[in-house]
């Protein structure tokens, strides 16, 4: 049962290879069920190897499925195999699933779109490219995957490239990550110097074995990867702009699964992250200052898909806190969490901005609950899990960070509270402003009154909102029912600390953690049920996001194009190429010397030739005679 | 009687080092050309003094095909020889090094 893994990946990569033969002669509805049935086969086959791992006994679950030799040169020997065990098969479930959901959704959003089959065409790519990256048993293999979902990302944010807004998204999208993948390529490279292998089964076991300054060399080489992929400070500058792309595509790669890779192969690296304690350390802190910096943005944003961007940022933070913090399991946890709020979030703006044909922002929305009832009834349950209400799904996996947050240190503890009363407070800012208050969008244009989507749009919403509201289920921090932890064990050690296994702290933990959500909610209730405008919370700094777009733009505009045209006009014309040239002069001139030597007298050649005789004899003869 | 090995090699270096000094200092290019020729030949001596002493037919052998070359050389050589005589009145070498490139 469980060797029939290799379907996973196969049913949306026979879904593409499908569309681009035939997209175009299918046509417009047919095309997006395709991509929607592969995924769902992709789902069935994920479900099938679950149950098929789950009978399998503690250390069991760890199978490797090799399909095929893909590289072997010298030493190097790259198999292109399955690795099946709790960690990969967790994040190929809600992979499959929340994809499954997002096409069906993508059916009724993209109607009419004229490069429809297209769109499902990429994003089957995207699926099949995911599926890699989780499921691979090698570093190369996960790092195929990894550029499959950037190549796919950037192809699904210009989407509609007619757009220079959108092509020059997806350009900012690919350059920002190429960053990151330079830090996991040279990962890459010390990792097989010291290993001579790049298969997980033959490199994480053995983690211990390194000295301490290759393993914080290859975890901070490979966490730049991640910083990239994950969109952590400071590489996290592309993922607003990301938001130019269709919104299912924002939900699907921009919140739940491609933006989460970083995490993942935090995850998955973590025996050697333990040996390099350091590394842990920067990426919580790393993480905690992303998740804060992000939420203070997030304050100010009036478009309603970059406010969720840079939420989605704040909480990829808060899962590097995790990670940082020791508490992978709170990482994946969160991860699974996020990733049905998040992508429940993006889908219900995407149904908003449908039915307010396409506009964004929310200062010119509000009192939509009248005439979005199911949109807006399923964003409020995804507000309420991301502000980490209970018993909603964000509040489990929330406290469950910040609880570890503070054994790793108080000061991080600190920084995830604030946070976590920051979003609670945007949340419900964009909740008053969309769904509440008055009616602003009449005032703005008499277009025609806003709608509710089309069912295939509305049904991923419900499964998502109930998945939202329950997801907290499968980790409970009591001792039985911590069911994920139970089943991520034999890949991660145990990191629960003294702390969270003892019941007062929890309790204290929890309820502070809900006071911070609830004192947010109020404020942001105070501030904005009454009025739209309150510049006062609003200021300019926050607005512009910090300046960091222009300051990036100053610093590579000035002095960045500064040192490059000194290197292309000083460096490269004069050393570079004057090398080159020098090279070349210095042949010349020898070579005019050297033609003096043919004089045209057959008397000179034949005492050259005498005399070379002589010494060729006289150099054997000396040879010899020694 | 017999002539000893020894005496042929003697013979040959003596007729190998008039051919090379003849190179060397004569103007003349049929002189010249003789002068290669005797030298060859003092080399084809050598040859065949080796085989015989060393019980060898590699030697002998080789005679032939040094004999093939020289044949095929002095093809060429007297061809642009005569093509040089016929433009020229004397046939010093070293009138001829307007050739040189």
């Amino acid at each position: 049962m469980i060797h029939a893994a290799w379907l996973i990946p196969a049913f949306p990569l026979a879904g593409f290879l499908l569309a681009v033969v035939a997209g175009k002669r299918i046509g417009e509805p047919g095309a997006g069920w395709l991509a929607t049935t592969a995924v769902a086969g992709s789902f069935v086959a994920t479900c099938v190897t679950f149950a098929g791992l789950h009978q399998l006994q503690g250390e069991e679950r760890h199978v490797v499925d090799t399909l095929f030799t893909w590289i072997k040169v010298g030493h190097l020997d790259v198999h292109a195999g399955l690795l099946i065990d709790p960690l990969s098969i967790t994040m190929a479930l809600f992979v499959t699933g929340v994809s499954t959901l997002i096409h069906l959704y993508s059916i009724g959003y993209m109607h009419g779109d004229e490069r429809y089959p297209r769109f499902f065409l990429y994003l089957n790519l995207f699926v099949f490219s995911m599926l890699m990256l989780v499921l691979a048993d090698n570093f190369l293999l996960t790092f195929l995957g990894w550029e499959g979902v950037g190549a796919c990302s950037y192809l699904l944010i210009s989407f509609w490239f007619e757009r220079d807004s959108a092509a020059t998204a997806g350009k900012k999208a690919f350059v920002t990550n190429r960053v990151g993948d330079f830090g996991f390529l040279i990962a890459m490279f010390l990792i097989f110097g010291a290993f001579g292998s790049l298969d997980y089964a033959k490199v994480l076991p053995y983690s211990n074995l390194l000295t301490s300054g290759t393993a914080t060399a290859i975890g901070l080489l490979l966490f730049l990867g991640a910083c990239g992929k994950s969109a952590q400070l400071p590489l996290y500058i592309w993922l607003p702009d990301a938001m130019e792309g269709p919104t299912p595509v924002s939900a699907l790669i921009h919140a739940a699964t491609m933006v989460t890779a970083g995490v993942f192969l935090m995850v998955r690296v973590s025996p050697i992250l333990t040996v390099a304690p350091d590394v842990l350390t920067v990426i919580a802190i790393v993480g905690a200052a992303t998740a804060l910096f992000a939420a203070t943005i997030a304050c100010a944003q009036d478009d309603i898909k970059r406010v969720l961007a840079y939420s989605t940022i704040s909480q990829l933070g808060y899962m590097f806190l995790a990670v940082g913090s020791g508490a992978y399991t709170a990482a994946l946890f969160h991860m699974i969490t996020h990733a049905f709020f998040k992508a429940l979030l993006f889908l219900a703006a995407g149904a908003v901005i449908h039915g307010m044909h396409d506009e964004q922002n929310m200062k010119r929305m509000g009192a939509l609950r009248r005439y979005l009832p199911i949109t807006s009834g399923t964003f409020i349950v995804g507000w309420l899990a991301i502000a980490g209400v209970p018993p909603f799904a964000g509040f489990w996996s929330k406290d469950d960070i910040l609880a570890n947050a503070w054994d790793k240190s108080p000061i991080l503890w600190a920084v995830g509270l604030v946070t976590a009363l920051l979003t609670a407070y945007y949340m419900t800012r964009q909740v008053i402003l969309v769904f509440y208050g008055e009616a602003r969008w009449q005032t703005a244009e008499g277009h025609a009154e806003p709608h509710e989507a089309p069912p295939t749009m509305t049904l991923p919403l419900i499964i998502l909102a109930g998945l939202a509201a329950v997801a907290g289920a499968i980790n409970l921090p009591f001792a039985k029912t911590a069911v994920l932890e139970h089943f991520l064990h034999p890949v991660l050690e145990t990191t629960q600390h003294e702390l969270v296994a003892s019941g007062a702290h929890k309790v204290l933990f929890a309820a502070i953690a809900t006071a911070a959500a609830l004192v947010g909610i109020a404020l942001a209730r105070s501030a904005w049920s009454r009025t739209a405008e309150r510049p006062e919370l609003e200021p300019d700094v926050l607005q512009r996001a910090w300046r960091v777009d222009e300051s990036v733009s100053a610093l590579v505009g000035g002095p960045g194009r500064g040192l490059a045209d000194f290197t292309a006009y000083s460096v490269d014309k004069n050393v570079v190429d004057g090398a080159f040239n020098g090279v070349a002069e210095l042949v010349r001139r020898g070579g005019e010397q050297l033609r003096k030597v043919q004089t045209g007298y057959v008397r000179n050649y034949a005492l050259g030739v005498a005399a070379g005789t002589v010494l060729l004899f006289a150099y054997v003869v000396v040879r010899v005679a020694n | 009687m017999t002539v000893s090995g020894g005496a042929y090699l003697a013979l040959a270096a003596l007729l190998f080092s008039i051919g090379a000094v003849g190179l060397l200092i004569r103007r003349n290019v049929l002189v010249m050309f003789m002068c290669v020729e005797l030298m060859l030949n003092a080399v084809n001596l050598t040859f065949v003094t080796f085989a015989r002493m060393l019980d060898d037919i590699g030697g002998q052998a080789v005679v032939f095909f040094v004999l093939v070359v020289a044949a095929a050389e002095v093809v060429v050589g007297l061809g642009i020889i005569v093509a040089i005589f016929r433009r020229r009145a004397g046939a010093t070498a070293d009138d001829l090094h307007i050739l040189k490139g």
